[in-house]
């Protein structure tokens, strides 16, 4: 194995500093390391961060390997910074046994660019009517500790409740997509004043909020662990505030595009900017960055949604819901929180680490822990070319944007995935 | 001149009046003995129909008929996400076609404005989901202006399902730009959230029909269809009809000089009574002829009939 001595470089925002990598650990921290064997790494100026942790990604394999696969998601993943992504189960098949997230998991492993920590279905084929065997799945290779029917809301509240409950057996947690059903059938984009202007069936954000305050109720009920997927209101913001403060075990993700997108970019009608939920308003903006400073939203997680180009170049109401995320997350968390190092590792890395039980992920370089980190230029600008991506698909909402800082390179337990910029494989 | 007519909100007031000025030389056509001007000879105009319009289509094949340009129609069912061609291959063969103008309906509301970015010819909205209806609304402007003799300073309520009709987004949008006032009326269920925001500042919204009626100089009638009550939008038809319906007496609260419009097609017994229906106020007929003479000004001035 080959070793590493990345100089002077700004670990998490501290004064320069040496780190050495060596046979999959960070060896030595500290000025003016010296090792002869070493392949050196110029860090300076550079932002070391554990490796970013995503909690939401569609990889779409098995299914649709013409929109992603684990290998190309996963080299997207590399790009962006990261070293581990949960893979959500919506994929055909749905990951509602064993044999699929144990499938998976081993092609993340043959891909070898992050660690792919598979998702598992709550519901049999996601269909909201039986739980899937849970226990299977956490007891197979993969280890699946998050399940979730993403894309679906687990409407049921008595299968969510159940399902909350059962999975403190093995401290399982349930990632909810919240959106009561009934409440947005038909929807196409946030229901307000650009939805009327636009004759676009509206969803609106009570049906969000609805399910959150049920299933924060329930988590407390029944003592389980409760996550909620991409939350996109300021109205959210509130019923996570006081479950928090009441002590729910709840935790809470948002994504890079509710931080930044509003729905007016709906007007073009260009499906680019179609997805599920909806981008909201210039104010729910502004209460989930206050909620990211202060903890009431734990995560950013990307959920990166690949999808077809026939799949996006149609009618806006046909058009599949999702956007491409992994490749510039870390940007869009740099352009809206600025440089707070701290808080980005805490939000993209730690947090989310933690919640999905990654334990070799989300720890800070210091010496004998993981060589799982990433190395960011924090004065690199660059213009976001959809073709330049390395997803197999080109469904980013970013095209042409200008956006902050640059993956230089990331290691993945002391392997170089990423050097100069570039896949390493 | 612009060059696609894809909302009402792309007319300022002087494009609009042009188009309704125009529109009336175009009227004098429809009284010669040779209905026929040659201005668009040699020029192509598709008719795109994703819906069963009868009467749009015709309407807009009459208007590009009078003015001689060839005619194509193009009803293709189906779309994307079922089997069928995808609308922007569809575009693409009208591209290679030469279309100089694509006229087109589509059951998903902004097909118009895709369709715009791939082809190089203008393209008219002619009804997109349930966002909007342009000529709709120019074809009522002028019928409003033949009736009233003017525009400006008018009172006009819009009443029934306004959150599903596109004929209501185009109406607000073009008459507040030609200085009408309008009055937004039905169940709350149907009226979309923040209209005046999001379409026009001025406009009201009022849940009282009969209170509205006595102040306006026109009151349009929206299609209602009744399997919105099997979605909870209103209890029943007869409910509908009778909060939001207009019958004899509640036409005989509207100042003597005001109108009765419709968009057609009507749910007689439902929306609008048969006696308002074929009374004098009502100017039913009159918007269907206006609409050929309306489609003609458009389509005249979008392919530059004006600049030859």
């Amino acid at each position: 194995m080959t070793a590493y001595l990345i100089t002077s470089v700004s670990v998490v925002g501290a004064a320069p500093t040496d780190l050495l990598i060596r046979d999959g650990v960070v060896a030595a921290v500290g000025p003016g390391l010296t090792a002869p064997d070493a392949t050196v790494v110029d860090g300076t100026g550079l932002v070391a961060l554990p490796g970013l942790v995503d909690l939401h990604t569609h990889l779409r394999e098995p299914g649709r390997e013409d929109a992603e696969t684990v290998e190309s998601g996963s080299r997207a993943a590399a790009l962006g910074g990261y070293t581990a992504v949960c893979a959500m189960a919506n994929t055909s098949p749905v990951a509602d046994t064993a044999g699929v997230v144990e499938q998976v998991w081993r092609l993340g492993r043959e891909a070898g660019l992050v660690d792919v920590q598979p998702i598992g279905a709550v519901t049999v084929g996601l269909a909201g009517e039986r739980l899937a065997e849970l226990g299977a799945m956490a007891d197979s290779a993969a280890r699946v500790r998050i399940f979730s029917d993403d894309g679906h809301c687990v409407a049921d509240p008595k299968l969510m409740r159940r399902a909350l409950e059962y999975v403190k057996a093995f401290d399982g947690i349930i990632a909810q997509h919240a959106e009561e059903p009934r409440l947005t059938e038909g929807a196409q984009m946030h229901e307000g004043e650009v939805s009327t202007r636009l004759g676009l069936i509206g969803w609106p954000a009570v049906a969000e909020e609805a399910i959150i305050a049920r299933d924060v109720l329930l988590a407390e009920h029944v003592g389980g662990r409760l996550h909620v997927c991409h939350v996109s209101t300021a109205g959210s913001v509130e019923v996570l505030r006081q479950a928090k403060a009441r002590g729910v075990r709840v935790t809470a993700e948002v994504t890079p595009h509710h931080l930044l997108l509003t729905d007016v970019k709906a007007e073009t009608y260009d499906p680019v900017f179609k997805v599920n939920p909806p981008l909201r308003t210039a104010a729910d903006i502004t209460a989930l960055r206050a909620a990211l400073a202060d903890g009431v939203i734990d995560v950013i997680a990307t959920d990166h949604a690949p999808h077809a180009v026939e799949d996006k170049e149609c009618e806006w109401a046909y058009a599949r819901p999702g956007m491409l995320g992994l490749e510039t997350a870390l940007s869009i968390a740099l352009d809206v929180l600025g440089p707070e190092w701290d808080l980005i590792a805490e939000r993209m890395s730690r947090t989310p680490a933690r919640i999905a039980g990654l334990t070799g992920h989300g720890v800070d370089p210091a010496p004998g822990v993981p060589a799982n980190l990433t190395l960011i230029d924090p004065a690199a600008r660059r213009t976001i070319e959809p073709a330049e991506l390395a997803s197999r698909s080109r469904n980013t909402p970013y095209a042409r944007m200008t956006l902050p800082g640059r993956i230089v390179a990331t290691f993945l337990r002391g392997e170089p995935t990423v050097l100069d910029g570039k896949a390493v494989k | 001149m612009i060059k696609h007519l894809l909302s009402g909100g792309d007319l300022d007031a002087d494009t609009a009046t042009e188009i309704l000025d125009t529109a009336a030389e175009m009227a004098t056509v429809a009284g010669r003995e040779i209905k026929k001007l040659p201005a668009l000879r040699g020029r192509t105009v598709v008719n795109l129909f994703y819906e069963d319009s009868t009467r749009t289509r015709i309407s807009f094949e009459a208007a590009a008929k009078r003015l001689s340009a060839d005619v194509i129609n193009f009803s293709a069912k189906g779309s994307s996400v079922t089997k069928g061609e995808s609308l922007k291959d569809t575009a693409l063969t009208l591209q290679a076609m030469g279309a100089d103008a694509v006229v087109v309906r589509h059951p998903a509301s902004g097909a118009p404005h895709r369709l715009a970015n791939w082809v190089d010819g203008s393209v008219v909205n002619a009804g997109d989901g349930t966002h909007e209806h342009p000529t709709q609304a120019l074809l009522d402007a002028y019928t409003m202006r033949a009736r009233l003799g003017r525009l400006a300073g008018l009172s006009v309520a819009v009443v029934g399902d306004v959150l599903h009709s596109r004929v209501a987004r185009s109406n607000v949008l073009l008459l507040s730009t030609l200085g009408a006032k309008v009055t937004l009326v039905g169940p709350p269920t149907l009226i979309p959230v923040d209209i005046a925001g999001a379409l026009a500042p001025g406009t009201d919204v009022s849940y009282d029909l009969d209170s509205v009626l006595p102040n306006v100089d026109v009151v349009m009638m929206l299609r209602v269809q009744r399997e919105r009550m099997n979605d909870s939008y209103f209890p029943s038809a007869r409910e509908y009809a009778r909060r939001y319906g207009l019958d004899g007496p509640r036409m005989r609260r509207l100042p003597e000089h005001a109108i009765v419009m419709h968009p057609g097609p009507m749910n007689r017994g439902m929306e609008i009574t048969a006696e308002v229906a074929d009374s004098p106020r009502s100017t039913i007929v009159e918007q269907v002829t206006n609409g050929v003479s309306v489609r003609m000004a458009v389509l005249y001035l979008l392919l530059g009939g004006n600049n030859r």
